[in-house]
């Protein structure tokens, strides 16, 4: 007998009602819970830059930089996620190669490398273009070729060469921001087009996905911002966390305003999937979308960062509740993407049960989805290291 | 050349044997009449089930894994056997164990019921098949006779596939690590014989033809039934053909 069989039977005993024999075993598990949910960091951080870039809002260019390089360190591992998934990872690049264009999925490739050549890296490498070459002048040793190939080869730091730096990292910001929007809007079309699952089968959905990427993106920047402070024993900029904290809550309520309007407009059509989908809110998806989800990851993040429009409050009481806000609503995100892969394949398309999903008995899988959760982090420090942020403060 | 008796005998010895061996296959595995003239242009293929037929003995489950390698255990189906139960009170009851290829237990309280049936399902070999639209590589297609099929040396493991299937007709090879549906027993069809559930089902529950055949059994079942196919409103356009499906069966 296979592992998968293996596995497969001792979810036999947990499965409900009456499931087609084929759908016991959920095919998409943890790992593709966080591809959808890396990709949306990456979208809301550059969004986040691009208000400093493109829309000039000068209190948040403390984070500007930021922003770019957690944009990178989570596009970096946006792929590894679903590598790990593949039957057969070695094929991966046949996607590439040999697209079926009339498939969703088969534009991730050219999205992803699009977002990640054209956008990211050309404006972080126009941005630090004056740094790198400044470096690889002062620098010695290894560090010094190193900075040196980055450079590419272009080392005028003449006012008119960064004059035209910056006119090109604007274009560039410009393109990325309708870019930003195809990544993740995309990423919700791969679910919201799959007409056999009512639970994924919304118009909503890519528009659902794209508001909760700006919000996790955002709640990832502000929070990677107070710890690095923290961490460099440096003050935080107050006039640059508020204003983040503006824009976290205003997209976070129109986000929350469309999945309610979802949410009750499932309740109100009542359609054929309705009996299976209340079945699935009320039983196998309570704590992770009524508690987890709505609650913890939604409601009580806003009350926080309305109480802090509401009342005026110290600099530190208004940092300590960002700071809540922010893991509450990445975790509230983290929440609602598993209550749609995950919810999505709990019930049977018989629509006569349920099955389960155990991350105690996938194994390995947990164990890669925590190491691809940590990654990023390392990434983003590594960068931060190679090219520190802060030099334009 | 100067050749031994020996010598000689031995090598004309070997001369029949190999011409033997050349004609041999000819014979021996001569293809239907059918198969030398094989042009899946003439073909579309339809497959009919009439559930008042079907007394859920398992025999098609059976002999489609046995024919097709099927893994064995309870998770891997290419077609499989529900049975529904509608009690008096309007409840109902759906099972499948094993997809139902060792028969089906003995049914409790049984003055409650109203009715009860048995459905095999298969895949739809649908005309609109959303598995293949969604395939990112082009693993699964539809042939030109009209067969949904997978090629297992293309096949990346994404299961977008399975998700797609709003049958739950797909699922991952366990070994192969590939998705694996069925074939209408392709191997068998191209060569003028009937799929192995259809060979194996003693009651004619399953039904098979060429649907461009004006005098084929699955146009004479399509002309006489009244016919329904499952999830119609998916626009699917499934050509496995219901006859006697009650509003329960999903």
């Amino acid at each position: 007998m296979s592992e998968i069989s293996l596995m497969l039977s001792k979810i036999m005993p947990f499965i409900q009602g009456f499931i087609y024999p084929n759908d016991i075993e959920l095919h998409w598990g943890i790992l593709i819970v966080l591809y959808p949910y890396i990709t949306g960091l990456v979208a809301g951080a550059f969004i986040l830059a691009s208000l400093a870039r493109v829309f000039n809002v000068s209190e948040v260019k403390a984070t500007y930089r930021l922003s770019l390089l957690t944009a990178f360190a989570f596009l970096s591992t946006a792929t590894l996620p679903l590598l790990g998934h593949l039957g057969h990872p070695e094929r991966a690049l046949e996607i590439l190669f040999t697209p079926k264009l009339e498939s969703a999925m088969a534009m991730f490739g050219f999205v992803y490398a699009w977002y990640l050549m054209a956008v990211l890296c050309l404006e972080i490498w126009f941005d630090y273009r004056k740094d790198i070459v400044l470096r690889s002048a002062n620098e010695k040793g290894l560090k010094k070729i190193f900075y040196t190939v980055l450079t590419l080869g272009s080392k005028n730091i003449s006012s008119e060469a960064l004059a035209l730096d910056e006119k090109i990292g604007r274009v560039i910001t410009i393109i990325g921001i309708p870019s930003a929007f195809m990544l993740h809007g995309y990423v919700g079309f791969i679910f919201g087009s799959v007409k056999a699952n009512p639970w994924w089968n919304t118009t909503l959905m890519p528009i659902i996905f794209l508001m909760s990427a700006m919000v996790s993106g955002i709640a990832m920047v502000m929070l990677v911002y107070m710890v690095t402070q923290w961490l460099r024993k440096k003050a935080v900029d107050m006039p640059c966390v508020d204003t983040i904290r503006l824009y976290l809550f205003n997209i976070f309520l129109v986000d929350f305003a469309l999945e309610m309007l979802d949410l009750i407009h499932r309740i109100y059509a009542a359609e054929e999937s309705f009996d299976v989908l209340s079945i699935l809110m009320k039983g196998n998806l309570f704590w992770t979308q009524f508690v987890g989800q709505i609650l913890v990851g939604t409601i009580v993040p806003l009350a926080l960062l309305a109480l802090t429009f509401l009342f005026k409050t110290s600099p530190s009481i208004r940092k300590s509740f960002y700071f809540v806000s922010a893991i509450l609503t990445l975790a509230g995100i983290f929440f609602m993407r598993w209550n749609v892969v995950i919810g999505g394949q709990l019930f049977s398309k018989s629509f006569l049960g349920f099955t389960t999903y155990k991350l105690n008995l996938i194994g390995i899988e947990a164990y890669a989805a925590i190491a691809i959760a940590i990654l990023p982090f390392v990434i983003l420090s590594a960068l931060i290291y190679i090219l520190p942020p802060w030099e334009k403060e | 050349m100067k050749l031994s008796r020996r010598e000689f005998l031995e090598l004309s010895g070997k001369s029949v044997l190999a011409m033997l061996a050349l004609s041999l296959p000819k014979k021996l595995l001569a293809m239907p009449e059918e198969m030398a003239k094989f042009d899946w242009e003439d073909y579309y293929w339809g497959y009919g089930i009439d559930i008042e037929k079907c007394i859920g003995c398992g025999k098609c489950v059976k002999a489609c894994k046995v024919e097709n390698n099927v893994p064995d255990e309870p998770f891997f189906f290419r077609t499989w056997i529900e049975r529904y139960v509608e009690r008096k009170d309007d409840k109902i009851e759906v099972d499948s164990p094993n997809g139902g290829k060792d028969g089906f237990p003995e049914l409790k309280n049984k003055k409650d019921i109203k009715k009860s049936f048995f459905v095999p399902k298969i895949c739809n070999h649908c005309e609109h098949p959303p598995c293949v639209q969604v395939c990112p590589v082009g693993a699964t297609y539809k042939t030109k006779d009209g067969v949904v099929l997978v090629d297992p040396d293309y096949c990346i493991g994404c299961r977008y596939c399975i998700q797609a299937c709003p049958y739950g007709a797909r699922f991952l090879h366990p070994e192969k690590r590939v998705a694996e549906k069925c074939t209408l027993c392709y191997h068998r069809i191209t060569k003028g014989l009937r799929p192995m559930c259809v060979e194996a089902c003693p009651t004619g529950t399953r039904i098979f033809g060429n649907l461009k055949d004006n005098n084929s059994i699955i146009n004479k079942f399509l002309k006489t039934k009244k016919i329904n196919v499952l999830k119609q409103h998916l626009g699917t356009k499934p050509k496995a053909y219901y006859a006697g499906m009650d509003k329960e069966v999903r």
